[in-house]
């Protein structure tokens, strides 16, 4: 028998929140994606939302492992997400040393253009409304991101707003 | 990632399908790159058709695998970017750094 989720697929469904631990291992990013898309899922965001948050939670997952754990793989890397309104939160903290934002390249500029590295942040940046970074002095770096959810791409709604 | 390679006309192709990935994608795309110019390939051409996403870490081993083949006096020459690589490509201002085709006939008579 096949399962109905009861839900009406215009209606937004409940995300629900979770907390995942992940030992520092790019292929547990993939874990990380199977559970962040399992929660998106309850939610009606168009495929093209759904992939950018996808890569964005990619970026911090794999720079917490990379540039914050070291590659460490008995260091923990922590993802939480939770809808908070209408605001998708996801915070991802790591056990590292932190890093000078100052320092983050210009992925833009022509010196760094043919650069091998240097643009997961600038991604993220772009793909979410909103990252910040806490320093936790020995508790290692929290990455916050942000999205708001509910607006429909242009055209694919008929709330009658113009 | 998966990568098939076939050669036509001079040309080396590479079939990426999958995800170009950190770790694991973007390692099988250097390592591709560079069996193809031990075998000496000069021409190659990267069929990003099958990719289903691509990260920062394969962005920056396309551009690396590009600078690569140049400086060897080679030729790297992408193909069939799908929507969301191309955006990528686009955001970082590297779309033009490439010589994108998408027909292949047009891309192996451009070599």
């Amino acid at each position: 028998m096949l399962l109905d989720s009861g839900a009406d697929a215009t209606m937004p469904a409940e995300i629900l929140p979770f907390q995942l631990t992940i030992g520092s291992r790019f292929e547990n990013i993939e874990l990380v994606q199977a559970v962040l898309s399992d929660a998106l899922s309850a939610y009606d965001l168009d495929d093209e939302s759904r992939h950018w948050i996808d890569l964005a939670v990619r970026e911090a997952v794999a720079n917490a492992i990379k540039h914050g754990n070291r590659l460490e793989a008995d260091k923990r890397v922590e993802i939480d997400l939770e809808l908070t309104g209408q605001e998708l939160v996801i915070r991802v903290r790591d056990e590292g040393e932190g890093f000078d934002p100052e320092r983050i390249m210009d992925p833009l500029a022509p010196e760094n253009r043919l650069r091998p590295n240097g643009r997961g942040i600038f991604y993220m940046q772009k793909f979410m409304d909103e990252i910040g970074y806490d320093f936790r002095p020995g508790r290692g770096t929290e990455l916050t991101l942000r999205k708001r959810l509910g607006t429909r791409p242009e055209g694919a709604g008929s709330s009658g707003e113009h | 990632m998966r990568v098939n390679v076939r050669q036509r006309e001079g040309v080396t192709i590479l079939d990426l399908k999958g995800k170009i990935t950190i770790g694991v994608g973007d390692v099988a795309l250097r390592d591709a790159i560079h069996e193809a110019l031990s075998a000496g390939a000069m021409k190659i051409l990267v069929n990003l058709e099958d990719v289903s996403t691509i990260d920062s870490s394969g962005v920056g081993e396309l551009v690396s695998s590009y600078t690569t083949v140049t400086n060897r006096g080679g030729k790297l020459r992408l193909l069939n970017l799908p929507p969301k690589v191309a955006d990528i490509l686009q955001i970082t201002q590297l779309i033009t750094v490439f010589d994108v085709y998408e027909d292949e006939d047009e891309a192996i008579r451009s070599f």
